[in-house]
């Protein structure tokens, strides 16, 4: 394991005036691995995902990608950008724009592809993804389920070295929350880099190679699902785990 | 048993058909019989006041009406032609103000700050004041090179006007796209240049349009104020008509040319606002 880590935070903390919503975050996923960050509302998981795509500025610490420093001042933030996909939880498709158009824009405008390969490179994108037919169609004529995927795919199509996934099935309805994290467990199949923030703890529990507990702003617990899910230690964990799984402590 | 409870439903659907439509002959009749009622007894009111016989002659004058709307109607082509080019310099110089105000680079500080002073100041002033400060005023520096056609002034102070209207109307539009269609274009790569010409002013646009084209419809009546500093359009060419027979049916004449612009584009704007579809998702949060 003497790789190094494709995405790193060491020591990051992160304040918005007088509320410290990260305190010293260590984190590393290295390549071909998901690391789930589960927590309450409120932990700092979406903040945490920000921050390393650099939406948010960080207070102290560091974060690198594939280790190289990312949040020094002097680093070039959109052209970072460019090497990570975020899916958020909301969707954000742009409404304007077509289903392939919203895949394109990307792969046009940042990465400077020729048109015709942004069309194919999408139009193969999307019908892998169980989206063929819908390219033209607008986000406002799709399910939840299927904006959240065309989300995802538009995250892809920059060919990014690992994706961040902010509670991309917390908007949904119930009966359409399968079908993203059949996707997403498919790319997890194909080796994708990700960190994921989810409250689905049976998708976590699949998918992660490394769990981590977010408690107010810091990493109370982290392991191996198998040992968080069945005996976590700390008796933080344990409550919080007794409420989304709605198991008695 | 089934057909019965069938027999049943139809027997009440076709009872409530009926009194639906009733109701819709009842309604339609009481608005016709008030209508009429509420024209005919305005007319009357009219036609039987003393000052009647004296205001049909001098503002209903058929004759007068004849001889001067040709003359008008070429002055209102004047009117045409300078509403449809100030818009179309209203239109980019608006969005090149709202970007000035929209900015955050410290360097463009001094742009920001003449944006705001510039739409602050050209709201302030009454549109028929500017078109007196910049016709009389920009010939009177007697600076070679700048214009001193009144017509080209007259343009450029409407212009003036009118862009610190629309930038705002544009700035309004930037500003109601919400600030998670920015994050989801920065995630992605975009520069923040990149993100406002790719996804903000796309959709900022399209949700001021209505509003925009209110602007247009004002803008094609202050054309007229053009007519203090001298050229021959339509208000203009009917003022001088009244004054030399003391009849105002030319000014009338004039006004039906207006309403017949305006009201056109009026329903336009109605058109598109009840067709723009309500807001779509992807934008909350």
């Amino acid at each position: 394991m003497s790789t190094v880590p494709v995405v790193e935070l060491r020591g990051v903390t992160k304040a918005y005036g007088e509320l410290e919503v990260l305190r010293g975050i260590d984190v590393a996923v290295r390549e071909h691995e998901a690391v789930v960050l589960i927590g309450a509302s409120g932990s700092g998981k979406s903040t945490l995902l920000r921050c390393v795509d650099l939406l948010d500025e960080i207070d102290d610490g560091d974060i690198f990608l594939d280790g190289e420093v990312i949040t020094d001042p002097a680093c070039d933030v959109v052209a970072t950008r460019r090497h990570l996909g975020m899916v958020f939880q909301a969707f954000n498709l742009f409404p304007h724009l077509s289903v392939l158009q919203n895949v394109m824009l990307a792969p046009l405008r940042a990465h400077g592809m020729h048109r015709r390969e942004a069309t194919d490179h999408g139009r193969e994108l999307l019908t892998r993804f169980g989206l063929g037919g819908r390219e033209d169609d607008h986000p406002d004529q799709l399910s939840g389920g299927q904006q959240q995927r065309v989300a995802i795919v538009r995250a892809l199509a920059t060919r990014p070295r690992a994706l961040l996934l902010d509670e991309v099935t917390s908007a949904l309805d119930p009966e359409l929350v399968g079908e993203v994290l059949e996707l997403i467990r498919e790319l997890k199949a194909d080796g994708m880099t990700m960190l994921i923030a989810t409250h689905e703890m049976g998708f976590a529990r699949d998918v992660a190679d490394e769990v981590c507990f977010l408690h107010q702003g810091r990493i109370l617990e982290r392991g191996a699902p198998a040992s968080i899910f069945t005996a976590p230690e700390q008796p933080e964990t344990r409550r919080f785990l007794g409420r989304v799984l709605g198991l008695s402590e | 048993m089934t057909d019965a409870v069938t027999d049943i439903a139809s027997d009440r659907r076709a009872a409530r058909a009926a009194a639906r439509r009733s109701r819709e002959r009842r309604g339609a009749l009481i608005a016709a019989v008030s209508t009429v009622v509420v024209l005919g007894l305005l007319t009357l009111l009219i036609t039987q006041s003393s000052g009647w016989p004296t205001v049909r002659e001098t503002f209903f004058s058929w004759q007068a009406f004849k001889t001067s709307f040709p003359d008008i109607l070429r002055g209102f082509w004047l009117d045409v032609k300078l509403f449809v080019s100030v818009e179309a310099v209203v239109l980019v110089a608006g969005l090149g103000i709202a970007l000035c105000r929209i900015t955050t680079a410290p360097a463009l500080f001094p742009v920001r700050l003449l944006a705001v002073v510039f739409t602050d100041l050209l709201r302030g002033i009454p549109t028929i004041l500017i078109v007196y400060l910049v016709g009389f005023g920009i010939p009177a520096l007697q600076i070679s090179g700048l214009p001193n056609d009144p017509i080209i002034l007259g343009g450029l102070a409407l212009a003036m006007s009118y862009s610190a209207y629309v930038a705002e109307v544009y700035r309004s539009g930037i500003e109601s796209v919400h600030p998670s269609q920015r994050s989801a274009s920065l995630a992605l790569g975009l520069s923040s240049a990149q993100a406002l010409r790719f996804v903000i002013l796309p959709q900022a646009v399209r949700r001021v349009a209505p509003p925009l084209l209110n602007d247009f419809i004002a803008l094609q009546k202050d054309v007229a104020l053009v007519s203090i500093l001298g050229p021959l359009e339509a208000f203009r060419v009917a003022q001088i008509y009244a004054a030399e027979n003391f009849n105002y049916t030319p000014l009338l004449a004039a006004a039906l040319l207006y309403v017949a612009v305006t009201i056109p584009l009026a329903r336009l704007v109605d058109r598109m606002q009840r067709g723009s579809r309500p807001p779509v998702s992807g934008v909350v949060r």
